[in-house]
């Protein structure tokens, strides 16, 4: 009987501490790359958001060919639905595999706490693309496999019906095709996606596009009004306000469906979505389901030409990182360097892989073609004072919110008009820059 | 209740389980047996402690962090004493959403007359009455995301709700979820139709309780099924009324499932404690956010006492 109470007690002992307990020290080993694969041994979980390929069983595959040139080390794959709520509250623990990506809301500063260093920026940044996106103090902290274009999905056969053959070179001329394509009343010109709102965000990736500026983005910490005529931000919202304003958007935007989207845009029922070209994929994948031709996916830049040549940005996927209280850290590299440099999943995503020297995916050769200016990723000097100015502000230009209430203001369900509204950001943005930087 | 204590007079010796003289322990035992004191506490034990490391520690925790600047996760923080609640108390557009809650509130007291009015006529001899029990308990068992999922069809423009009203004919697409002035009463609508049932059984189990005989003198002197309710019924489940309203004010204060499915919270259903999560884990204000709740909280016990003190809980005879 006493044994059982000690058990009891111990047991109690254990749930309370897990729960109060806080962080424990961190260590800042490197996690470097070892010279002979035959020598790295251990077991490694790796965190990630793509469920899908755990299910239908790619990411077995490329652990398998993994195995062959590292026979010692043992993948395990963890699949989060809810990737950046879960992990970022894993992140209290010391629990949150060996390698991850860096969840999208964790701000730069914290790097140096949760990550092992991958290596100096000034050696890694020759190999990789987009390492100064994870750079703290010359230190880089993440890596991304792959990166896509910032844009427009669309179906080719619609905007061709609707008489329309030229990518629109600026926002007027976006509405003008959409209202082309709402004549024709086979589509609905624009689909926002607003219930599962994430794709709301995606428009914050086009900072910098039509400014066609890598600059654009980390002029948001001086500029105390983001949203004000001629700023990047009252483009890319002003046009999204546009579309929705002019009713060249779904009826309901309250219950949108993201699955059912992407089968509305490869049967020609959708003119256009602005997503990424990781979309592309997945749009040809609804229409050949659906017995259309997955040719008429298209992809087109963000419809404004600085200086007569459209831009398009081409923002790094999630970082691959690995965990400082990694026990197997030389495993943990082992795995990111042969995922980025040898597995061919960047190329299979058809995305643009973070290797320096790679060839363009297939989605975008039509980019190549009509001379847009592709810009490799926003410059992120100032990333850290902007994620704050972002936080403090309430604003949230990394979350969907604010542009659902401008969806909101623009159909008429919330008060208010386009200038007002801006106006509205503009002061919360200049105040919090304010107390940032003083 | 005489009687009873007559029986037990009449019958066997007191239980050993009344507290002997505990100054000889062997003697004890032996008089005792298996009737150590901690017994009880000892089955508590699971319970205690998930309570406790559940609810109370969290709790606890939360006014820790009200009191920090804390962001959600890194491992320091600073104290800042009583900023957050300066800012909270400083921004009253975060109490504006509270008006949202009055919908709630207001949806709360047609639920409750529809589970007083569906106990009452499900505790007579209605045909069919378990069938009808169990179908309108159902949804209460349904999971919560699954409710978000089956209502945002019902409420598509052209969808269930539409079809229905057609059927009926009354034409017209209606944005059910997607006009402002309507987005909160669908919710609101979903979360009746949600709870509805958990109230019905409370009521019913409490109407169940009222012993037979009084129906039958009731119904000898003439009263009908009205009165029988309100001279009756309704007397005898008052306390499970109030425990019921008491429930529905928390409720509508603290809504934040159905709304959180079905539309994140915008087009200005947002909630309290939708608004509260937002400033979490969006703005990495864990502090305000804490505050946030600590307010809540406080005002949940603010309102239950209030009302504890306009209608006293009173204990109810019934014989």
């Amino acid at each position: 009987m006493r044994r059982g109470w000690v058990a009891v007690a111990a047991a109690t002992m254990v749930v309370l501490t897990a729960c109060s307990g806080g962080s424990g020290g961190t260590s800042s080993s490197a996690a470097s790359a070892a010279a002979d694969p035959a020598k790295v041994s251990g077991d490694i979980t790796v965190l990630t958001n793509r469920t899908d390929q755990i299910k239908d069983g790619s990411l077995k595959k490329y652990a398998d060919e993994f195995s062959r040139t590292y026979p010692n080390v043992n993948v395990k794959f963890e699949g989060l639905t809810d990737y950046e709520g879960e992990v970022k509250i894993r992140m209290n623990t010391e629990n949150y595999g060996d390698v991850l990506l860096i969840p999208d809301n964790v701000s730069i500063t914290q790097y140096p706490t949760f990550f092992s260093p991958l290596g100096d920026s000034a050696e890694l940044s020759k190999t990789y693309n987009w390492t100064d996106y994870t750079t703290v103090k010359d230190k880089v902290y993440g890596i991304a496999n792959y990166g896509t274009a910032t844009g427009l999905v669309y179906n080719k056969a619609v905007w061709q019906q609707a008489g329309v053959t030229q990518w629109p070179k600026s926002t007027q001329e976006f509405i003008d095709d959409l209202k082309a394509i709402k004549a024709k009343g086979q589509a609905i010109p624009y689909y926002t996606n607003y219930k599962d709102a994430w794709p709301l965000q995606k428009w914050t990736d086009n900072i910098g596009g039509p400014s066609c500026d890598q600059g654009g983005k980390d002029k948001l910490s001086t500029t105390a009004e983001p949203w004000a005529a001629g700023q990047d931000l009252n483009a890319i919202d002003g046009l999204l306000y546009n579309t929705v304003h002019e009713k060249l958007s779904e009826d309901d935007p309250t219950t949108t469906n993201w699955e059912k989207s992407k089968t509305l845009l490869g049967t020609g029922r959708i003119g256009a979505m602005l997503l990424g070209s990781w979309a592309v994929p997945q749009m040809q994948a609804a229409a050949t389901a659906a017995g259309q031709n997955p040719d008429d996916i298209g992809f087109m830049p963000f419809p404004q030409a600085a200086g007569g040549k459209l831009c398009t940005i081409i923002q790094p996927d999630y970082k691959y990182a690995v965990n400082v209280h990694s026990k197997n850290k030389e495993a943990a590299r082992a795995w990111i360097d042969w995922f980025l440099n040898k597995s061919g999943s960047a190329q299979a995503e058809q995305a643009v892989s973070s290797v320096k020297g790679s060839t363009l995916p297939a989605s975008l050769k039509p980019f190549e073609a009509q001379g847009v200016t592709l810009l490799l990723g926003q410059n992120q000097q100032n990333a850290a004072v902007i994620s704050k100015i972002d936080k403090g502000s309430e604003i949230g230009l990394g979350s969907p919110d604010y542009r659902q209430k401008l969806v909101d203001t623009a159909r008429g369900a919330a008060p208010g008009d386009m200038n007002s509204y801006f106006a509205d950001l503009n002061k919360k943005w200049a105040a919090s820059q304010k107390t940032v930087t003083g | 209740m005489t009687a009873l204590q007559k029986d037990r007079k009449r019958g066997p010796a007191p239980a050993p389980a009344a507290p002997a003289a505990p100054t000889k322990p062997a003697l004890h035992r032996r008089t005792t047996r298996r009737h150590w004191w901690f017994t009880p506490w000892l089955y508590l034990l699971v319970p205690l402690t998930l309570l406790v490391a559940f609810t109370y520690l969290p709790i606890i925790d939360m006014f820790g962090y009200s009191a920090t600047d804390w962001d959600g996760i890194s491992p320091t923080s600073e104290n800042v004493g009583a900023d957050n609640y300066l800012e909270l108390f400083t921004r009253p557009e975060l109490f504006k959403v509270f008006l949202v809650s009055g919908v709630y509130l207001t949806a709360s007291f047609v639920q409750i007359a529809a589970a007083l009015y569906f106990a009452t006529v499900l505790s007579f001899n209605t045909r069919f009455r378990n069938v009808f029990k169990g179908i309108l308990f159902f949804p209460y068992l349904m999971n919560g995301v699954a409710i978000g999922f089956v209502f945002l069809y019902f409420f598509q423009p052209g969808g269930t709700l539409d079809s229905l009203l057609d059927a009926f004919g009354h034409h017209g697409k209606q944005m059910w979820l997607g006009d402002p002035d309507l987005v909160n009463k669908s919710l609101a609508g979903v979360s009746v139709w949600r709870y509805m049932g958990l109230n019905m059984v409370l009521f019913l189990g409490a109407i169940q309780s009222i012993p037979g005989h009084l129906y039958e003198a009731a119904s000898l002197d003439g009263a009908n099924r009205w009165q029988q309710f309100r001279h009756i019924i309704a007397p005898s489940i008052k306390p499970i009324i109030s425990l019921s309203v008491i429930l529905a004010i928390s409720g509508s204060l603290a809504v934040f499932e159905i709304p959180y499915i079905m539309t994140g919270g915008a087009n200005g259903s947002q909630t309290f404690v939708i608004q509260t999560v937002n400033l979490a884990f969006k703005f990495d204000k864990v502090g305000l956010a804490s505050a946030s709740a600590v307010v809540l909280l406080a005002l949940i016990l603010l309102v239950t006492w209030i009302q504890r003190r306009l209608v006293p809980e009173e204990r109810v005879e019934l014989s």
